[in-house]
């Protein structure tokens, strides 16, 4: 029964043929991501650390102030090893970031990592809360919507949702914060509107940040759904009797979210660099207050820092996006080529 | 092109986001010299005051008004907005247009690069410029047009790799003109439009993240002010007064939607040019034949099932919306299917055969419309909303078989699940019993090494697969009844001969009920044991298949049968063809439908349409003239003045 029982037919259908690794299409398509993902990383890597030196003047001097010391920025440019030649500051740099040492804070004294480190953690629970809302109000949602208004039904339903996502999806979150804290904190007083110390506390930023991308997949949805609903197997589908939940979600979504999902990829990346201004709304001890702190303060190697950990984290997103849609639609890796 | 832009004005949608814009670019000149001095009026006796009929807005730590300080900003705010703008359409035109100029290696670098930062968020590009360039307006302007570049690079990619393509622009290089003049002369003019579309989508967005940049306190800096510093200094008196931060907010977001509605708008005016031309609602002939049956339904159910009926239809009749109106494509189509039976249905495309099968198995599109006087599976009554008693009695006893095997399964779910949901949902069967059930009926329709088939998806099946593993999936259950829906025609000749012998077994084993529809009359009279033709959306004859070359009376009939050539068909003579065109179901004639292609047509034919008539040995056919002889000769060369009557 099982696929090693059976070699003969394994072999002709060509698929799996042992004639080499390379041949599988699954290990192609993870090498070439692999390739890709490695030169976007090289290319991040680069362009963080350039951040610095592509600054006019000198970020030691401007750090410190107009009235320190010359031989006191000349000893900071000396400990920072900023008065080596570019090239090995570059080797300097990469080889730090290969033991996990992100550089030395101007202002605070501290490693960088330790920084991020303390950080990161919040920046992740409300990146990943507000997707997570963002997406169970999305795809019910747009389900919704595209049942409703298939083939061609329901026109002032589409007009009167088109419009409302457009609007909504075009409000940016801090706005959005602003408006959730004079009316849900100042006004009603209902919930907290700074900090994360308690549950609670989450419900504001997560909502401010889910709305705008909740709106915008929907609205893919609902588009894909209609079209995926007028399918030869959504007919067969029907043929099955299965009821229309079962019609709806497993077998019109998984062949709607192929954009869906290209998108919200872009969406959670869009997010976890979003909630840099989100966390300035509700003082979200997160890298988001950290990076805006830090460029006031002109403490650059953390800005420095926290750029590569987001640009990281949008990577990261990337390639995860691109394997959830190999799983999904196994054509689209074949496809490729 | 200056028409369609003035249309868009006219849907209320872009007009009020033109009459926003308009506002706002008026207020941007005008209000710093009307409020500039009541914007700087410090008043220390007043400072944080909320709303109040002096100031409307309250006041800020200085006791300045902050309703004059709002309108005062939005010169800033605006004039920031569209340089940041201008920025981002300039460096994304150099980098998108340059690819074309630096030839194919050069070229493919530079898309790399754009794709590689388009990928990031702005946001993230905004900070990452906003660090190198330092903090302030200068910095703001110059980090959030170049955070917006790669999207104009690749916007303005596109659009000049599709315009490099065109024949005019190939005209041009072959006569000799140089890339950057091609560029200048052909290319930029063609995608000035697409691009002034997305500036004005793209001046909205930037004028939002510009507000986020300033409200971080990363964009204008003190003592000068936009709406986001306004905004950061309103949010830290937020319990003071609300309004100190809800004003300048509702400014940018007004402004925001303003210039990014006027460019989705304009956007989608310029991409459809008709946006009015959708199909007319509620047809009239619809409302008619939804109350005409009412009074028949009683009449109907005096009359006892047969037992050994499976399929039972009288009158079906199915109306969907046109064009110009409801059109009818079904037109009172009756037969029945006996235990075993293969029944075939013919007809040209068009002729209502499709329609007809997807009637009777409830599986017509929202949009159209059913009527019958009669439609029973196995004695129960198919009209009338669904049960879910009736559900389970179509998901089990009716199986259909599709045209299309390559998109008639779901490309993103493993076959042997496609097969199994069928038991679990109808039969309550475990999973694991429901998948061995799945595997069981896979060999069953002869797909070997099931255990492993079973588990793949449908696009590593080949056609005749797909099609057999169709068939499996409707033995699921325990048919009585098979519809197939031209079954054969989107395979390989050599797999045909396989599925239809497959279903000629299917149907010989459990005595199984068959509905093959196609356009083949081979096929048909291979499988069948009875065959109706259909022509504009009504049966025309209903004969023995045994008959078919030689007994058939309907002239439409034996034109078919005269059209498929066989061993003796002299191949040096043209294919016979049934000279005209099928009926658009539109433009229904008065009479009989096939009247104006018919070689025996007469007055008669023209004006009346002639009922279905059965003789004693059950056969049906509905002619003035059946089983005439056709004059001069046969259907092969009809004399020209008939076939070109109207």
């Amino acid at each position: 029964m099982s696929s090693t029982a059976n070699p003969v037919l394994e072999t002709a259908s060509g698929d799996e043929s042992g004639t080499g690794l390379l041949r599988r299409p699954w290990t192609r398509f993870a090498l070439r991501r692999l390739v890709r993902l490695l030169v976007s990383v090289w290319v991040l890597v680069t362009a963080s650390f350039a951040m610095i030196h592509l600054m006019p003047g000198d970020p030691v001097r401007a750090a410190l102030g107009p009235t320190a010391p010359a031989a006191l920025v000349e000893a900071r440019r000396h400990a920072l090893g900023l008065d080596e030649p570019l090239l090995v500051q570059y080797v300097h740099y990469l080889g730090g970031l290969f033991t996990g040492d992100l550089g030395t804070s101007l202002s605070a004294q501290l490693p960088v990592s330790d920084i991020v480190a303390q950080r990161l953690p919040a920046t992740l629970t409300l990146t990943v809360l507000a997707f997570a809302a963002a997406v169970v109000i999305a795809v019910p949602l747009g389900v919704t919507m595209g049942v409703l208004t298939r083939g061609g039904r329901g026109r002032r339903t589409e007009l009167a949702f088109t419009t409302t996502s457009v609007v909504l999806g075009t409000i940016p979150d801090f706005l959005i914060g602003v408006g959730l804290v004079a009316v849900f904190g100042v006004h009603l007083g209902w919930l907290p509107v700074a900090g994360n110390a308690t549950p609670s506390a989450h419900i504001l930023p997560v909502v401010a940040m889910a709305i705008g991308p909740a709106v915008i997949l929907a609205r893919i949805l609902r588009v894909e759904m209609v079209g995926v609903l007028e399918s030869d197997f959504i007919r067969t589908a029907r043929a099955k009797r299965l009821p229309a939940r079962t019609v709806y979600f497993r077998h019109a979504l998984p062949n709607a979210v192929t954009a869906a999902l290209t998108l919200s990829g872009l969406i959670l990346s869009a997010m976890a660099v979003g909630t840099v201004l989100v966390e300035n709304v509700f003082a979200w001890p997160g890298l988001g207050r950290t990076i805006v702190d830090s460029i006031l303060t002109k403490d650059y190697p953390v800005a420095q820092a926290i750029v590569l950990v987001y640009g990281a984290g949008v990577l990261l997103v990337n390639s995860a996006v691109d394997v959830a849609l190999a799983l999904l639609d196994p054509r689209s890796m074949i496809r490729e080529d | 092109m200056e028409r369609r832009w003035l249309r868009v004005l006219r849907t209320p949608l872009g007009a009020g986001a033109a009459a926003l814009c308009g506002l706002v670019l008026v207020l941007a000149v005008v209000a710093p010299l009307v409020w500039g001095a009541a914007a700087e009026a410090v008043d220390t006796a007043d400072i944080l005051a909320g709303p109040s009929s002096e100031h409307w807005a309250g006041t800020d730590n200085l006791g300045r008004d902050i309703l004059a300080r709002v309108l005062v900003a939005t010169r800033l705010s605006i004039g920031l907005a569209l340089a940041a703008t201008a920025i981002a359409v300039l460096v994304g035109l150099l980098l998108g247009s340059a690819p074309y100029l630096l030839g194919r290696r050069a070229g493919r670098l530079m898309t790399a690069i754009v794709n590689a930062a388009v990928a990031f968020p702005g946001l993230l590009l905004a900070l990452f410029f906003a660090v190198v360039f330092g903090l302030g307006a200068r910095g703001a302007v110059l980090a959030i047009g170049l955070a917006g570049a790669p999207s104009f690079a690749r916007l303005t990619h596109a659009l000049v790799a599709n315009l490099a393509a065109r024949d005019f622009v190939a005209a041009a290089r072959i006569a000799g003109v140089g890339r950057l003049r091609v560029l200048f002369r052909h290319i930029l003019p063609n995608v000035a439009e697409p691009l002034a579309v997305n500036a004005t989508i793209g001046a909205g967005t930037v004028l939002l993240s510009f507000a986020g940049l300033s409200f971080l306190g990363l964009g204008v800096q003190s003592p000068d002010y936009d709406w986001g510093r306004l905004l950061y200094e309103g949010v830290s008196a937020l319990y003071v007064n609300p309004m100190a931060a809800l004003a300048p907010g509702a400014a940018v977001l007004l402004a925001g939607l303003a210039f990014n509605l006027l460019g989705e708008s304009v956007a989608k005016g310029l991409g459809s040019p008709t946006l009015r031309g959708g199909p007319p609602p509620a047809p009239s002939a619809d409302g008619d034949s939804r109350r005409a049956p009412a009074g028949e339904d009683a009449r109907d159910d005096v009359e006892a099932a047969d037992p050994d009926v499976v399929l039972d239809v009288r009158d079906l009749e199915v109306t969907v919306p046109g064009p110009r109106g409801a059109i009818r494509p079904v037109r009172g189509v009756s037969f029945t299917v006996r235990r075993g039976e293969a029944v075939g249905v013919v007809g040209e495309s068009g002729s209502g055969k499709s329609l007809t099968a997807l009637a009777v198995t409830r599986l017509v599109a929202d949009s159209g419309h059913v009527e019958a006087t009669r439609l029973r599976l196995l004695g129960d009554d198919l009209r009338g909303a669904d049960t879910p008693r009736r559900r389970r009695l179509l998901g089990t006893s009716l199986a259909m078989v599709f045209q299309d095997p390559m998109t008639s399964l779901n490309p993103t779910r493993r076959i042997g699940g496609q097969l199994a949901e069928v038991a679990s949902h109808h039969l309550g069967m475990p999973r694991r019993e429901a998948m061995s059930r799945a595997e069981d009926r896979l060999g069953a329709v002869g797909i070997p090494d099931v255990g492993r088939r079973a588990r793949q998806y449908p696009h590593e099946f080949s056609g005749g697969m797909r099609q057999r593993a169709m068939i499996g999936m409707g033995l699921m259950g325990s048919p009585r009844l098979i519809v197939a829906d031209e079954p054969t025609t989107a395979l390989d000749v050599t797999v045909q001969q396989q599925v239809l012998d497959l279903l000629a077994t299917i149907r010989g084993d459990d005595a199984v009920g068959l509905v093959l529809i196609s356009h083949d009359v081979t096929v048909v009279g291979e499988v069948c044991d009875r065959v109706l033709v259909m022509y504009a959306g009504r049966i025309v004859e209903d004969l023995p298949t045994s008959e078919l070359a030689t007994g058939a009376r309907h002239p439409y009939t034996r034109a078919l049968v005269a059209a498929v050539p066989d061993m003796e068909t002299d191949i040096d003579e043209p294919l016979a063809t049934i000279p005209g065109r099928p009926v658009d179901p539109a433009e229904l004639p008065a009479g009989c439908a096939y009247a104006a292609r018919c070689p025996l047509a007469d007055a008669r034919c023209r004006a009346e349409d002639p009922p279905l008539v059965a003789d004693p040995g059950g056969r049906r056919v509905a002619c003035w003239h059946a089983g005439e002889p056709l004059p001069g000769g046969t259907a092969e060369h009809p004399a020209d003045e008939l076939v070109e009557t109207p």
